[in-house]
């Protein structure tokens, strides 16, 4: 995030607001030492006030970036919620940690889930290398004219964000060619003053909401487009909406996000070993949700098995209920939910066994099924 | 997309105060006579306000118009200081190297300064952020119909204070000027030249720079629209609410020292302090407690403390 900051020292330059919270520190630990050419980071009170100065400076048309976790993107909300509606590229790493109390710092979904419907663009992150990439990839998308929405790049809390691995850094000179200096259409300018964000009777604010959608529903294509010059730049692959492994022929598939399809990959490669036609796709890009992809993706395949590390209490996985919901009127189909790693324990190779052999020997959908509570 | 170099839409604050006529404010809004005094003021000045929910940001009036002839951004309700120092962070990276950056300049009420907002504010002025910030003070949540806040003084009937508050107003310039702040002041819409001269003051200091604005609410005070700015002289006169000024969080200057005008003569011309239980003596020593407290931190020595 801090090469991206600095690669827009050419314009107005990068402004970050900053407040620890566990996982998430060493982030904006590393943002607060980096060197800016031409940049400031502002080191506020509180996770409402790190993302109000993202809004400020990004209205002033700066590059902008914070990163935060559960109760502190709880606390954040109300300004996350106006970063989308004020159409800002502001760049968020969201460390999934379960929300207390009971205070728990172990890896859960709930947190940046509960931010589904405010006009965020969602990335989850499986591998650090995936998250610095996709944080690089987050700047081009959100700041891509046709878009101008935040990005949230997650990631799971300890897992991911306090395990190490060689992963291929960008150089301050591949950040430069990949991000073109931002440009914030609708910035302060006292030539052609305007009041952004007064009142707005319902009519103007349906056509604000149409055009949140209208841009939302452009991203896919433009993330696509993006990818290919991440490539270019980059000499690697940044992944997509949806990472499928070993579908094509598949008569069960799995789908899960984060860390979990990591994991996940392991155990359809033993099952494969052993002749059964398993696969799996990890769901990357959560909002917007790419469903017809997925639909596609998914095929005639009937058994589809959802690994969720998060829930809606009374109903299930959010990811579940999102597939469940672009899977209807395709057939007679079983989807079935499964709950692991729900409150942050570890969702080993077994965990997941379990859950392809329930599939694997399921007829009919069950409500959704907790995995890793003691009989 | 907007055009490449679209003409200026900008007009002459010269000639066009930063509020235009045709708002939907009160009459005798102090609120609104203050913001007349600020764009006078600010008149050769390049500045963005930034206004958190509050009777302020109403005043612009529905999208796609606004009564605003400068840029203003909406604030969420306590967020107003930390959406400053955004903006004028932005401001600072990219000033010239001869010229001083433009000003950012917040402009919130009572409940977004002293409840609400308190602790953005305070994080803002300890780091002595580089914007003018400015608390029109109506005493109440005005735009909601008239709550208490903690600027709201004892005695005063209210929505949720039916009986009259039993609580003090905070001391919020005395919380600003602990945070050592370069300049703290109080303004009164009925002292045009002194409100002038301090707002021309803070242009020339650098860092974070408070303002308190008495500001009449006739809706919620119960008051005569026309008899505003005599209450707020009145105000200043009787000593609730002086005018002075804080350098550097320790330097004290009264810039109108009250003479012996009675409070019962500005408590009497509102209905909020009306009724049988309003203890005009108690609340009238406790106005004389506070101005002997500001003389005696002005370097004035008291020798009328009160006999009340």
């Amino acid at each position: 995030m801090s090469l991206a900051g600095e690669a827009n020292r050419g314009a107005r330059g990068a402004v970050c607001g900053i407040y620890p919270i566990t996982p998430q520190t060493e982030i904006v630990e590393f943002v607060a030492r980096f060197p800016f050419t031409k940049g400031r980071v502002i080191p506020v009170e509180s996770e409402h006030s790190a993302m109000a100065v993202c809004i400020g400076a990004a209205l002033n048309g700066a590059r902008t970036f914070t990163a935060s976790s559960s109760n502190g993107l709880a606390y954040m909300a109300e300004n996350v919620m106006v970063a989308a509606f004020y159409r800002l590229p502001i760049v968020m790493a969201a460390v999934n940690r379960t929300l207390g109390p009971p205070w728990n710092i172990w890896a859960d979904q709930g947190d940046s889930l509960m931010f589904r419907d405010f006009a965020w663009i969602q990335l989850y992150c499986d591998t650090n290398q995936d998250v610095a990439d996709s944080a690089m990839l987050a700047f081009r998308i959100a700041e891509d004219p046709r878009v101008l929405l935040p990005v949230m790049v997650c990631m799971d809390a300890f897992i991911v964000s306090h395990t190490s691995m060689e992963i291929e850094l960008a150089t301050q000179d591949q950040a430069d060619r990949f991000l073109p200096l931002c440009d914030v259409p609708h910035h302060l300018d006292l030539e052609h003053p305007v009041t952004i964000g007064g009142m707005s009777f319902p009519q103007e604010t349906l056509t604000h909401r149409l055009e949140l959608d209208e841009a939302m529903r452009r991203v896919p294509a433009v993330m696509e487009e993006h990818r290919v010059t991440f490539r270019e730049v980059f000499g690697r692959e940044v992944a997509g909406d949806l990472e499928a492994y070993r579908t094509e022929d598949a008569d069960r598939i799995f789908i899960a996000s984060g860390s979990i399809s990591i994991t996940l990959k392991d155990v359809v490669d033993e099952w494969r070993e052993k002749g059964e036609k398993v696969g799996m796709i990890r769901i990357k890009l959560f909002r917007p949700f790419p469903g017809e992809r997925l639909r596609d993706l998914c095929g005639n395949v009937e058994k589809i098995g959802v690994l969720d590390r998060n829930y809606s209490a009374g109903t299930g996985g959010i990811f579940w209920q999102e597939i469940r919901a672009v899977l209807q009127g395709q057939g007679d189909r079983l989807v079935q939910g499964y709950l692991t790693g729900v409150g942050g324990g570890d969702v080993v190779p077994e965990t997941v066994r379990e859950v392809v052999r329930d599939l694997s020997q399921r007829s009919k959908a069950a409500a959704p099924i907790w995995k890793g509570i003691d009989q | 997309m907007s055009a490449a170099n679209p003409p200026s839409t900008r007009t002459s604050t010269h000639t066009d105060c930063l509020l235009r006529p045709g708002n939907t404010n009160c009459g005798g809004c102090g609120m609104s006579t203050g913001l007349t005094m600020l764009g006078r003021a600010l008149a050769d000045e390049d500045y963005s306000l930034v206004i958190p929910a509050c009777c302020g940001i109403v005043t612009a009036g529905a999208f796609p118009t606004t009564s605003y002839t400068v840029p203003v951004v909406a604030s969420t309700f306590a967020s107003s200081p930390a959406v400053a120092s955004g903006v004028a962070a932005v401001n600072e990276l990219n000033a010239k190297p001869d010229e001083k950056p433009k000003h950012v300049i917040c402009w919130a009420g009572d409940g977004g300064t002293y409840d609400i907002g308190i602790a953005t504010l305070s994080a803002a002025a300890e780091r002595n952020e580089n914007l003018i910030y400015i608390c029109y003070d109506n005493e109440i949540y005005g735009n909601t119909g008239g709550q208490r806040s903690s600027a709201t003084p004892a005695a005063a009937k209210t929505t949720t204070t039916p009986g009259g508050k039993g609580e003090r107003k905070k001391e919020i310039i005395e919380i600003m000027a602990a945070h050592r702040i370069p300049y703290a002041a109080t303004l009164s819409i009925a002292h045009p030249e002194d409100f002038q001269d301090k707002i021309h003051k803070a242009l020339n200091i650098r860092g974070f720079r408070f303002f308190l604005v008495h500001a009449p609410c006739p809706t919620g005070w119960k008051t005569e629209p026309a008899e505003s700015i005599e209450l707020v002289s009145l105000a200043v006169r009787s000593g609730v609410f002086p005018l002075y000024e804080v350098f550097d969080g320790i330097d004290y200057h009264i810039n109108a020292d009250p003479d012996d005008t009675d409070p019962g003569e500005y408590f009497g011309m509102q209905k909020r302090f009306s009724g049988q239980d309003f203890d005009l003596l108690s609340v009238t020593r406790n106005i004389h407690e506070r101005l002997d407290r500001l003389r005696r931190l002005s370097g004035i020595s008291v020798d009328r403390i009160s006999e009340l």
